[in-house]
């Protein structure tokens, strides 16, 4: 059981967190994993590592793995705890620094930052893309009706307008079908 | 040209139904809305936004659902564009939680959920190349923006650099001749 003073330091911990997870929250999992795992044994190996991967495959943003460790560690309270946690600063960065940007839009240093920027956003993109697609091209029982599956959902989308979420779902039935 | 939400609610309800159509990431669903359906912003405005909001800390696309919420309607826009984008999705994947115990279990449930995977990989991989044509207007000509682009792809995902190494040599590189070609 947990106390409010084990919630205390969740907060803290996530709060943290928050300013180095630059890329993303998930960037930051090994440090959750030497907390959750290691230090306080809140959590077993094999619950951190589902409740990551439970996250990734539900609908919404993949922070809400921030939310499911924080369940598993102390229920309802534990998921606010750990979201208020990881949150809070990096959105008060956020509208701060977009704001300043905003207003000065015209200046040299603004423009240059984002045209600067730009291609890694994309090279970022599509490297997160393979990132994702990796383990699947792994594993050697699956490996190229995945591949297919994968070409055909770039094909798609880059042809036609059919609405992402039918080809989510299309792939959860071949899946569940056993055909991929 | 470009169109705009007309209330709080709007903007609540488009990011919520943008961020419920996201399995796997939301990335490829919210340029697939904000760009193509809702027209809210361009595909350079787009690429632009998530410049920035890749490099601040935090979720790339949940930074980009305030900046959006901020421009269209100040601190309120943003606080309500986070909101659309966090709630139904935190209730769905708790109720996730609390049963995954017996959704494990089930080998039909773990098939299923590959082949989801396998998609949105799919799809942010698409997402990528639909919005490369953004980088013809980069004042640092086609060539080098393509090629900083392309060893950004593979400094990341072949070699595995982290993050903040690649933002700060590349990006470094990238800002330096943008601030040279723009500088009056």
């Amino acid at each position: 059981m947990t106390t409010p003073v084990d919630l205390l330091s969740l907060f803290l911990h996530f709060l943290t967190l928050s300013l180095l997870a630059i890329g993303g929250a998930i960037t930051t999992v090994p440090e959750m994993h030497r907390f959750l795992v290691d230090k306080t044994g809140w959590l077993s190996d094999t619950m951190f590592t589902s409740s990551i991967a439970l996250a990734q495959a539900a609908p919404g943003p993949n922070i809400l793995f921030v939310a499911v460790l924080g369940y598993n560690v102390a229920g309802l309270p534990g998921a606010a705890a750990s979201m208020a946690g990881i949150m809070l600063p990096s959105t008060v960065l956020t509208v701060t620094a977009t704001r300043w940007a905003r207003n000065n839009r015209e200046s040299l240093a603004v423009r240059a930052f984002s045209a600067g920027m730009t291609p890694l956003t994309l090279g970022l993109i599509i490297a997160t893309g393979w990132l994702l697609a990796l383990p699947f091209l792994k594993a050697e029982a699956h490996r190229w009706s995945t591949l297919a599956l994968i070409a055909v959902t770039v094909g798609l989308t880059l042809k036609t307008r059919l609405g992402l979420v039918w080809m989510v779902l299309g792939g959860g039935v071949l899946g569940a079908l056993g055909l991929v | 040209m470009l169109n705009r939400p007309q209330s709080l609610t709007q903007l609540f309800l488009a990011f919520t139904r943008l961020a419920l159509q996201g399995f796997g990431g939301v990335l490829a669903v919210a340029q697939r809305e904000l760009v193509e359906r809702l027209g809210w912003m361009s595909k350079e405005e787009f690429v632009e936004t998530l410049a920035i909001a890749q490099v601040l800390p935090g979720p790339n696309v949940v930074n980009l659902s305030m900046m959006i919420g901020d421009r269209f309607f100040g601190l309120r826009g943003a606080i309500t564009a986070l909101a659309g984008m966090l709630l139904a999705p935190a209730v769905t994947v708790l109720l996730l939680a609390a049963a995954y115990g017996q959704l494990a279990r089930h080998p039909m449930a773990v098939n299923a959920l590959r082949g989801m995977g396998a998609v949105s990989a799919g799809l942010i991989l698409a997402t990528g190349i639909k919005l490369l044509p953004a980088l013809k207007k980069s004042p640092l000509g086609r060539p080098l923006a393509l090629g900083l682009a392309l060893l950004a792809f593979v400094l990341i995902a072949l070699l595995r650099w982290p993050l903040i190494a690649v933002l700060a040599l590349l990006g470094g590189v990238g800002m330096l001749v943008a601030w040279w070609k723009l500088k009056p």
